[in-house]
């Protein structure tokens, strides 16, 4: 086993020991939405023509419990592990910075994937969207969770206590998901909002997902991929930059 | 090749009210084999010191090398070398002892180490333990557990800091007892900080002084105690001590240390006692030990007015 493996492994381990309060719960959070947003609005909201309100929300949903279940992992193991002071367990060992990088975003990956897959399985019921693209469902979810993960080490680096990862979460995760067209289609949206939402990366990642299950979306899924591929490339950048320069984790 | 070798270390925290050199070209060589005690005051450096070698921070200026490896060039080669014990008594919540002891293991890309783990387990008193939660156990028991992570790639540098601080007499024996075998048994280099000085007396066979981040004395301790005074005068008293007396003395409560070389010296301070009308109870003569060399050297006899405060304070 590798260094990499072993962290790799422990990162899992982690957050499987807390597996109702990190995947259960946002499972549970999920058909919540779904079964009151779905109630609330179906028949009265037809998106792209012809999909019915609640299928267009399921993948929404998935896509946004992915997200913030990626960032959650690896933030909240960093910032714990500072506070914890445990951290420093690592710090004496020789993981090299792209060990790091590869384990806790790789543990960030597996819990987006693991409650996204509870949460379509246990929604299923409510609503069955078409997958037309596969492959395309695969690679956002993948993207998107690596994306969230690599965020969430660089808050966890970046914070210094619980309060300032709970801002950072509220203040820009929070809003940079809901606002990203999980519940709605930017086409229903006044033009200048819609232009504003171009700006949003998140809503790239849930559209482009989305486009797997109905073949339809607000843009191209090659834009999408392209920008979600370029913001990933930046994002792990800097996060390999903070971890070899051992930001505000080596004096 | 020395094990660990300091090669003018600086270090300089930088803060809005001036900076603070916490070490200042720190210069010396551990051998392989040695039991090496490093001691100091609080505020000395002695923990910046290890952090660097640990890789937990990064020097000013010099550099740390430890069997030829640098530890920030080479920082791999290093860590792979060296075992530390950390000061505080930090765990990871989420597992049990024997879990952390096969993720320390794999992050040194040890496979299979449960004979050695079982080895650390039994020789620190923790077999029956390999299954609790790091949060179920004492204190005590922790800090085994912190000797026992610090020891699974068999290191042939172990380094503790503080180790003892806050740590009841039964485990100190068994502590002391593994590591002296593991320095006996396998030569493993040991590099101790610690403020019990009748430990470091006791273990180590070189010693290393800190002051305000520069090395005062760095000698063998048979050496270091043979400098001291070779008698000191202990008695107990409830006055307070004239400025001169007080000056040099080393005072605990009641209890005032005095150096007294010769019959000369003892009768000059008992004949100041005695004109300024001071009682001296419980009078005694003993010989120096390792503490009066270092009150001398430090010059931390001088007490400060709130001693018993500064006592448990981190050292920077």
């Amino acid at each position: 086993m590798s260094g990499w493996q072993a962290l790799f492994y422990k990162e899992i381990l982690r957050f499987w020991k807390v597996g109702f309060q990190t995947v259960a719960a946002p499972v549970i959070t999920a058909i919540l939405y779904l079964m009151i947003f779905g109630h609330v609005l179906e028949g009265r909201v037809q998106v792209y023509g012809t999909v019915g309100y609640t299928a267009f929300l399921l993948p929404g949903l998935v896509m946004m419990s992915v997200l913030q279940n990626a960032f959650a992992n690896s933030s909240s193991s960093m910032v714990q592990s500072k506070v914890m002071g445990n951290l420093v367990f690592l710090l004496l060992t020789p993981l090299s910075h792209r060990a790091w990088f590869v384990a806790y975003v790789g543990s960030s990956v597996v819990r987006g994937l693991a409650v996204g897959s509870g949460v379509m399985l246990a929604t299923w019921w409510f609503a069955q969207p078409s997958l037309v693209a596969p492959l395309w469902i695969v690679v956002f979810a993948v993207l998107g969770a690596a994306l969230l993960g690599a965020l969430g080490l660089i808050a966890g680096l970046w914070a210094e206590k619980f309060d300032q990862m709970a801002a950072f979460q509220n203040f820009i995760i929070m809003p940079m998901t809901f606002l990203s067209g999980v519940f709605y289609s930017i086409h229903s949206l006044p033009e200048f909002w819609q232009q504003v939402s171009h700006l949003n990366p998140f809503f790239y990642m849930i559209d482009g997902f989305r486009y797997g299950f109905f073949g339809v979306s607000d843009v191209s899924p090659w834009l999408s991929l392209s920008i979600v591929g370029v913001a990933l490339a930046g994002v792990s950048a800097l996060a390999l930059y903070l971890l070899r320069t051992g930001y505000k984790i080596r004096h | 090749m020395p094990a660990v070798s300091f090669q003018h270390v600086s270090k300089i925290f930088p803060s809005p009210r001036g900076d603070l050199h916490a070490l200042k070209d720190v210069s010396f060589d551990v051998q392989p084999g040695e039991f090496f005690g490093l001691l100091g005051p609080n505020g000395a450096g002695k923990t910046t010191l290890i952090s660097i070698l640990a890789g937990l921070t990064r020097a000013s200026s010099g550099r740390v090398l430890v069997h030829g490896k640098d530890v920030q060039a080479d920082y791999q080669a290093a860590r792979r070398q060296l075992g530390v014990v950390p000061q505080e008594l930090v765990f990871d919540p989420f597992f049990n002892v024997r879990e952390a002891l096969r993720f320390q293991s794999g992050y040194f890309g040890i496979r299979h180490n449960e004979a050695w783990i079982n080895e650390l387990l039994d020789g620190l008193g923790l077999a029956d333990k390999a299954g609790s939660n790091m949060r179920q156990l004492s204190g005590g028991m922790k800090r085994r557990v912190l000797i026992a992570q610090a020891l699974v790639h068999k290191p042939p540098v172990i380094v503790l800091d503080e180790p003892t601080a806050g740590v009841d007499v039964e485990l100190r024996q068994t502590l002391w007892q593994f590591i002296s075998d593991l320095n006996k048994r396998l030569g493993s280099t040991v590099l101790l900080t610690t403020h019990y000085l009748e430990e470091a007396e006791a273990l180590c066979g070189r010693l290393a002084m800190l002051k305000q981040g520069q090395v005062v004395a760095l000698e063998s301790t048979s050496v270091l105690l043979a400098r001291a005074a070779s008698n000191v005068l202990r008695f107990k008293t409830d006055a307070t001590l004239p400025p001169e007396l007080a000056a040099q003395a080393r005072i605990t409560g009641r209890v005032v240390q005095l150096p007294a070389n010769d019959a000369h010296a003892v009768e000059r301070v008992l004949a100041r006692l005695r004109e300024l009308g001071v009682v001296a109870q419980d009078i005694e003569i003993r010989k120096a030990d390792l503490e009066d060399v270092f009150l001398e050297l430090t010059g931390s006899h001088v007490r400060p007015a709130t001693p018993v405060l500064a006592l448990d304070e981190v050292d920077v």
